[in-house]
């Protein structure tokens, strides 16, 4: 194990971003939760509702693709 | 830099080593005009859609044969998402869309296959992708909806106290739109196709080979889903953008 400090604060830095991520699972997971027990409670609305279900878990997801493109940044292009 | 592959990682290739683009003829540095992988890549990919939907469909047969029905498919899946979405007027934009669908489908699903390349891994391939959506529907507000399309950030059910507040928000989300957009393609792309070969890099240990095995096929299967479900999400969120454009007020 050999390497400068600031070597020690990218690793360090890209560890935490990639945390960011299982928050966004987190986020994920609400999201098609509610819908599947929104779903199961009135199944004849839930085919029409499959695109709001994409667009939010799309939006949930882009949060979490954000912290893993500051953890790539921080690997390889700092 | 995590650039040392060798003997400190353990790896035998580096799982980001499969993006680099390189010249297709020699190697030399890349211009703009060097033909590269990525080239190829996206001209296969163009070429297979030419062959789904001007070959597969050219025969107009009333019993379709398989590829036909492929591309009936994808036309009325894409048509109805844009009349579902977007509403029935935007179905003038319907070439744009279902051309950006196919697209991204054949650039995820042909990335998809062993030892090939993935051009929606690149920012700078979706970043284009983006921007087009970006600008055009910008200038389509315009167009349709003169100084109306500011409407858009002005939100009229509000307290009048809170709307300045409001359009803040409103104004940086629209301009966040090109880069969440670009970037959510680019980035599960990338994403998926690193974690596979960090997956494959397990398999040089003999205890864990199996394990590894099992662990890309079951990966490779959820990267088949995403791949799909990242081109459908590109295309309705180019919905979604559209019909903001047409119908600016709240």
């Amino acid at each position: 194990m050999e390497g400068d400090i600031a070597n020690l604060g990218q690793f360090i830095g890209a560890g935490l971003a990639g945390m960011g991520a299982g928050v966004a699972a987190l986020g994920v997971g609400n999201v098609a939760g509610n819908y599947l027990a929104g779903a199961l409670r009135n199944p004849s609305a839930a085919a029409s509702q499959t695109a709001t279900l994409f667009i939010g878990i799309a939006f949930a997801e882009a949060l979490g693709i954000f912290s893993f493109l500051v953890a790539l940044l921080l690997m390889f292009a700092v | 830099m995590a650039t040392e592959t060798g003997e400190d990682s353990g790896l035998v290739f580096h799982p980001m080593d499969q993006f680099i683009v390189k010249p297709l003829f020699g190697d030399g540095p890349v211009h703009w005009y060097t033909i590269t992988n990525v080239t190829l890549w996206m001209a296969l990919g163009v070429l297979g859609i030419a062959a789904l939907l001007i070959l597969g469909t050219s025969r107009r047969a009333i019993v379709p044969s398989r590829s036909q029905s492929v591309g009936e498919l994808a036309y009325g899946f894409v048509h109805k998402m844009v009349e579902d979405v977007a509403g029935k007027d935007a179905l003038k934009y319907f070439p744009y869309i279902m051309t950006l669908f196919m697209f991204i489908v054949f650039a995820n699903f042909l990335g998809l296959i062993p030892t090939a390349y993935t051009t929606t891994s690149h920012i700078a391939v979706t970043a284009v992708l983006a921007l087009g959506v970006f600008l055009g529907v910008t200038i389509l507000g315009f167009v349709k909806n003169g100084t109306k399309f500011l409407g858009l950030f002005w939100v009229t059910e509000a307290p009048l106290a809170i709307r300045p507040v409001l359009a803040l928000i409103e104004l940086i989300s629209y301009f966040v739109r090109p880069v969440s957009h670009s970037i959510r393609l680019a980035g599960n792309m990338t994403a998926g196709h690193a974690v596979l070969k960090v997956f494959a890099g397990f398999g040089q240990v003999t205890a864990i080979a199996p394990l590894s095995i099992l662990a890309v096929t079951a990966i490779y299967g959820l990267e088949v889903l995403v791949a799909f479900i990242q081109a459908y999400v590109f295309t309705i969120l180019t919905c979604v953008y559209l019909k903001d454009a047409l119908h600016p007020s709240h």
